[in-house]
């Protein structure tokens, strides 16, 4: 936790200096198929702080997911600017970008995305490989990253032995692995009953209260409401953005 | 590297009868390619024995009758060879290195109470050297003083010195020939020979020429025998030989049967020409075989990819480099490959190592792996292998995550 704090603050000194963590500006982004054009981003202008918790909500097919690819780097925006940590990404090349999803960002997905064939240990080990970390720190990390999401005794057990709740926690473990600057998740709960669904919202408000970070994604209005800050799409557009106290 | 490996064994087993074919496949041409080199090389070098067993570039001339006119001469005459031609011959011509008359006769040989019949062959000391008649050890060839003295010695082939002697040392032994007793001076030295004319030097029997001509009376010679200094100068020599002989027994220079010449370089040249064109033909059905074997390994590898679409776009989303996805198919595709490969050239050389139990190692040569064959042919297969598995793993490295995560 010393170590934990030591983070927070040298992210709050950064909020001073730069814009925010991320800090998007004119952001667009253009489906092209073929024979049909997808506008599902039309000129996007955001800023996230360091240590800022944002739900994002909006109808199906507002862009909701189209926009956290574009932040978490799985995606290029067609036009438009984009800074993390003062950084602009567009125009980085794929290795470039796979370096900054490994160190950078935590993404969480709906379906999870476990590999089945592999244990949850191993599942979370995944970004400290890609990321070289020697072995022997890895598994010191890999149990600490469990514990702290309360899977310690599940480490050995195969994804398809979990619960829902559980293979969701072992990803949040995964994302944290890297100790990266921002989590984003896409509807982290919709696959999930009311109970674990309200758990890793739980989960995730912890997170934010240690300093993190975390941009998460929902259709559940309950659940947006618990987020500091609530920020709504619309056919491409940010239509409304609250912060509460 | 070692989760490499273990994603390997993972795959292979979830495509158990297409690695099982990709790999047969491989093997297949691995072998093909590396076995026909090998035999190629075996023939090769039995045919090199050959040609020294009849002599390197040796050129067998035999006076017979002229086929056309001249100065006033009618064609259809005899053309007659003595020793003065020989000497001539060799005062003369140009880029000669040996040459040596040859008388023929057969004689009954007797030995204790064996009686054979054997070809007798009267020559000079040179046709040793020409026709590769090598003496064992503790033996000799005829020499310039059994020629000069008519001495009564002989030289004979192998297979024939163990006929009538068994296991008795042959060299120093007296045996008759037409009534006269001859001393064995020496026993030539066993070598491979396939081409021959009047019989193999094995079962022959030689003598010194002015010996044999004094018990026949012969004058003229059954054929003349000689070498070039250089194997390649041989068809030159040959016209000079020819020129020479014309000019003293008038006919025309370009009468060409007058006295006939066999040119072995010929031969060994034909056959070497068709051997190459040979091997090529077949180490490109060989190549081709292995391109099978590539395209099988490249099909296995996209199935692979296609399979495991999700799982890339996952490792893709967490920051794996799609430079280390690449790298892991690729290696996938070359240790697959490679794997084929190695047990490929196992079964080359199991093959080398019992084709000369088969017996068939005097017709087609022992079939012998050098080590530039078996580079060569890991070179064809490794670079067969890197084709086939480059384009599956850029397409592996090329997945759009979000898209092949959703697969
Ligand atoms: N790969 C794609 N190719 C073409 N069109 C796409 C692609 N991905 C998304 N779209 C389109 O872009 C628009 C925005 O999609 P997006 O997935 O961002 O919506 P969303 O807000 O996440 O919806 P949901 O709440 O249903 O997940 C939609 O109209 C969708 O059809
Ligand atoms: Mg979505």
């Amino acid at each position: 936790m010393i170590l934990g704090s030591f983070f927070n603050t040298q992210k709050n000194n950064q909020k001073k200096e730069n814009d925010g963590v991320i800090s998007l500006k004119g952001l667009s982004k253009v489906y092209d198929t073929g024979k049909v054009k997808v506008e599902a981003l039309r000129g996007v202008d955001l800023a996230v702080y360091s240590g800022e918790m944002v739900a994002i909500t909006g109808p199906s097919g507002s862009g909701k997911s189209t926009l956290m690819n574009l932040i978490g780097c799985l995606d290029t925006a067609t036009s438009g600017s984009y800074l993390l940590r003062g950084e602009e990404v567009s125009g980085m090349s794929r290795e470039a970008l796979a370096s900054i999803r490994n160190r950078r960002v935590g993404f969480i997905f709906q379906s999870f995305n476990l590999l089945p064939q592999i244990s949850a240990f191993e599942n979370v080990e995944m970004p400290l490989i890609f990321g070289g970390m020697p072995k022997k720190n890895r598994k010191e990390r890999v149990m600490d990253l469990l514990e702290r999401v309360g899977l310690s005794e599940r480490m050995d057990h195969k994804p398809t032995e979990l619960s829902g709740g559980q293979m969701q926690r072992v990803a949040i473990a995964r994302a944290l692995a890297m100790d990266p600057d921002i989590i984003l998740a896409d509807e982290p709960t919709g696959n999930l009953d009311t109970g674990a669904g309200g758990d890793i919202m739980n989960l995730f408000i912890e997170l934010w209260e240690q300093g993190r970070t975390i941009l998460v994604i929902t259709h559940d209005p309950a659940l947006a409401k618990r987020a500091p800050r609530q920020v709504e799409i619309r056919d491409g557009n940010i239509t409304e953005d609250i912060r509460r106290n | 590297m070692l989760s490499i490996i273990r994603q390997l064994i993972r795959d292979t087993k979830s495509q158990k009868l297409r690695t099982f074919l990709t790999l047969f496949g491989m093997i297949w041409g691995t072998t093909a390619v590396s076995l026909l080199l090998a035999f190629g090389e075996g023939f090769h070098q039995q045919l090199a024995k050959e040609s020294a067993g009849i002599g390197n570039g040796v050129v067998i001339g035999w006076p017979s009758r002229t086929s056309m006119p001249y100065d006033g001469l009618n064609k259809g005459r005899y053309i007659l060879v003595d020793d003065e031609d020989i000497g001539l011959i060799r005062k003369k011509a140009l880029g000669l290195s040996y040459i040596s008359s040859e008388y023929q006769t057969q004689y009954k040989l007797h030995y204790k109470t064996k009686i054979l019949a054997v070809g007798v062959t009267g020559i000079e000391p040179e046709y040793g050297e020409i026709r590769n008649l090598i003496p064992q050890e503790g033996g000799r060839f005829i020499n310039h003083l059994d020629l000069q003295m008519k001495r009564r010695v002989l030289f004979m082939g192998d297979e024939l010195a163990e006929q009538v002697f068994g296991n008795v040392s042959p060299v120093g032994q007296t045996i008759n020939l037409h009534g006269s007793p001859f001393l064995v001076v020496g026993v030539m030295k066993k070598k491979q020979q396939n081409s021959n004319y009047n019989g193999s030097d094995k079962g022959k029997v030689f003598i010194p020429a002015t010996t044999l001509k004094m018990m026949t009376g012969q004058k003229f010679v059954s054929n003349l025998v000689f070498a070039a200094d250089n194997v390649r100068d041989t068809g030159a020599l040959i016209k000079d030989v020819r020129h020479i002989m014309a000019a003293r027994h008038r006919f025309s220079p370009d009468d060409e049967e007058a006295i006939g010449f066999w040119d072995t370089s010929e031969n060994a040249k034909f056959i070497n020409t068709l051997m190459l064109a040979f091997r090529i033909f077949l180490g490109g059905i060989g190549c081709l075989t292995m391109v099978v074997g590539g395209i099988g390994i490249s099909n296995i590898m996209s199935v692979v990819v296609e399979e495991r679409t999700r799982e890339i776009g996952i490792k893709l989303a967490l920051g794996a480099k799609p430079g280390s996805i690449m790298v892991q198919f690729l290696f996938e595709t070359l240790a697959l490959s490679i794997a084929g490969g190695i047990i490929g050239i196992i079964i080359t050389f199991l093959i080398c190592m019992t084709f000369p139990a088969l017996n068939l190692s005097d017709t087609v040569g022992d079939p012998r792996l050098s080590p530039i064959s078996a580079a060569a042919t890991a070179a064809v297969l490794g670079l067969i292998s890197f084709i086939s598995g480059y384009f599956p793993a850029r397409t592996a490295a090329n997945l759009d995550p979000v898209i092949a995560m959703k697969m």
